[in-house]
């Protein structure tokens, strides 16, 4: 470390004119400005228009197009039982898809982090559903999978009594939930394998010699490097199993009912069957605050973790 | 101390503590292959159902021996044409848009930074949580008016939207990594910001490029809500060519697997490949 002290460069001592730190400050900042200015133009743009059409009573199929309605789209939202539903289903679907992905993910970074036959293998078959597409995933777990007449898991089940289960039908939700898992465990599991490989072995000898068990030194050293990377880990996930549509839309259909109809799939059905681009934008909206409320705490832990970074270099 | 008698005693003990061990070694590695089998098993039965004969895939109890066909995989490919071209033109199209905007990007977050980096940086990061799907209404109508409806380049723009903040997250990442003393001696050497750039930091976070552009397509390729919505025939990506492969009546599982192979092929094969630059990607995005 102090080595590299000695090497950079003593600090300056000349203050520079004016005009050349003026110079230096748009030299920094240059760079950034192209991607600065497309990601405001293309994520911040199309949310403002939400917010103008949200006050705006505009069917699709109507001709005549936009006219003000002041708060009516709001009030829509706020008394509909089937947004409320929505949300509670979404919320429910990512808690419990990422919680469980994490645990499995922690489990299986657990088991590859071990020297055995074939782990190269091993990991590449843990992985392999991350790089499924998401539709793919959707369609043959709905199919050759979970299909009650022909599907393999029912097969699989049989000597423990499950007989022909329609799982779409009975356990749909569940269905979903399990196929998110399936796909975003190997997410986890890669994220917290890294934090793993990237402990030092020394202080982990260091407790077995000092006689600590493999369950104790887990929780005490483990646990608590692995923190950051689980942290994250749930973060990314959430961000997008939230958005999560490809298994509810192929799987199914929101159905049965509106059983596993999540906010995505009710946007969705908004758009595309009532053609109610007000009502839309004013449920987009909603959506929109309350997962600024969620992502305010969220970013907080993101702080949390650049400090950690500092405190690694 | 204890620690080195410790070890030292452990080396001079008799074979018991050994054999546990390996009998330790082995029992993990069954857990671990039965595990990865399980988690594999619905790939395994998707790339199965596809060689099967239509008449094969539905059946109870179902199927494993039968006489392979490729009788489905002709059918896919012929017509997949279409859908497999406007999906690689997006994908590769948004990498590329994503990787020219996030290297400069990251470089002022990074190496020279605005005075506000740690705003910008977050910035980018909020815009990953506020759910596209919130704006997909007025996105239709504003693709509409720009006359941008069922087309290639607005998949492009929307999927660059979508990996950008990732990627300069992941490419900042590997910037930082790069040792200050190589930057010094560019420096000593005359390099302005555009030599340091490309001649110094480039070469050296290449393996970085690459996963983060690995993450990139694997997303763009998957994407299904925006095409879904924004698309019709002439943009449609292979993710809406799985969809068409689920006709309203009549046997398709045979069909529908080799189509669901066909199209998650690529990208499994290229994260197989790359998986530990995928890892390192991951890894170096989300702590650094």
């Amino acid at each position: 470390m102090t080595v590299l002290e000695d090497l950079a460069p003593p600090p300056k001592v000349e203050v520079p004119p004016r005009g050349a730190g003026r110079r230096d400050a748009w030299q920094r900042r240059l760079p950034l400005l192209p991607a600065l200015i497309y990601v405001v133009v293309v994520t911040q743009i199309p949310f403002l228009v939400t917010l103008w059409y949200s006050f705006q009573n505009y069917f699709f199929d109507v001709p005549g197009g936009a006219h003000w309605t002041g708060l009516s789209n709001y009030k829509t939202v706020f008394t509909s039982a089937a947004f409320r539903g929505a949300l509670v289903r979404s919320v429910v679907m990512t808690a419990t898809a990422v919680i469980v992905a994490m645990i499995l993910g922690v489990a299986f970074a657990v088991l590859l982090d071990r020297k055995f036959i074939g782990q190269g293998v091993v990991r590449t078959l843990i992985i392999t559903p991350f790089l499924v597409m998401p539709a793919a995933a959707a369609l043959v777990w709905a199919g050759p999978m979970l299909d009650p007449n022909f599907g393999l898991l029912n097969y699989l089940l049989q000597p423990f009594g499950v007989h022909h289960v329609a799982w779409l039908s009975t356990h749909a939700l569940g269905s979903v939930i399990v196929v998110m898992i399936w796909q975003w465990t190997p997410f986890m599991t890669l994220i917290v394998l890294a934090g793993l490989q990237s402990q030092p072995p020394d202080t982990l000898e260091a407790a077995t010699v000092d006689g600590a068990g493999a369950l104790a030194t887990f929780r005490e050293l483990t646990l608590p490097h692995l923190r950051p990377y689980i942290e994250l880990g749930i973060l990314l996930g959430s961000i997008y199993l939230v958005n999560v549509f490809d298994a509810v839309r192929l799987m199914t259909n929101g159905g049965p009912g509106t059983a596993t109809t999540n906010l995505p799939f009710y946007l969705y059905t908004q758009v595309n069957n009532a053609f109610d681009i007000g009502g839309a934008a004013a449920t987009g909206v909603v959506t929109v605050i309350l997962t600024i409320i969620v992502a305010t705490f969220a970013l907080r832990m993101f702080a949390r973790v650049f400090q950690f970074e500092g405190a690694a270099s | 101390m204890t620690a080195v008698a410790a070890r030292a005693q452990r080396a001079r003990e008799p074979r018991p503590g050994r054999v546990r061990e390996m009998s330790g070694k082995v029992g993990w590695g069954i857990v671990a292959w039965v595990v990865a089998i399980a988690f594999f098993l619905p790939v395994l039965w998707m790339v199965l159902t596809a060689f099967k004969p239509e008449s094969a895939a539905e059946t109870w109890p179902p199927k494993f021996t039968f006489s392979p066909t490729l009788a489905e995989f002709r059918l896919v490919f012929s017509g997949w044409g279409p859908y497999v071209t406007h999906s690689l033109v997006a994908t590769v199209g948004s990498t590329i848009l994503v990787l020219l905007l996030g290297v400069p990007a990251s470089y002022a977050l990074s190496v020279h930074p605005v005075g506000h980096w740690r705003d910008g940086l977050f910035f980018f990061i909020s815009t990953k949580m506020l759910p596209i799907v919130a704006a997909i209404g007025p996105l239709y109508v504003i693709a509409l008016k720009a006359h941008l409806l069922d087309s290639i380049w607005l998949l492009i723009i929307l999927y660059t939207a979508m990996n950008l903040p990732l990627a300069i997250w992941m490419i900042r990442s590997f910037m930082l990594e790069v040792p200050s003393e190589l930057l010094e001696a560019a420096r000593l050497d005359g390099a302005g910001r555009i030599r340091e750039m490309t001649g110094v930091i480039m070469p050296v976070i290449s393996p970085g490029l690459v996963s983060t552009a690995l993450i990139c397509v694997i997303f763009a390729w998957n994407e299904l809500f925006l095409a879904l919505n924004l698309t019709v025939t002439n943009a449609a990506t292979m993710p809406m060519f799985l969809i068409s492969s689920v006709p309203q009546e009549g046997l398709y599982i045979a069909h529908l697997s080799a189509a669901a192979t066909v199209a998650s092929v690529p990208v499994i094969l290229v994260g197989w490949i790359a998986q530990r630059s995928l890892v390192r990607g991951l890894a170096m995005g989300a702590i650094k």
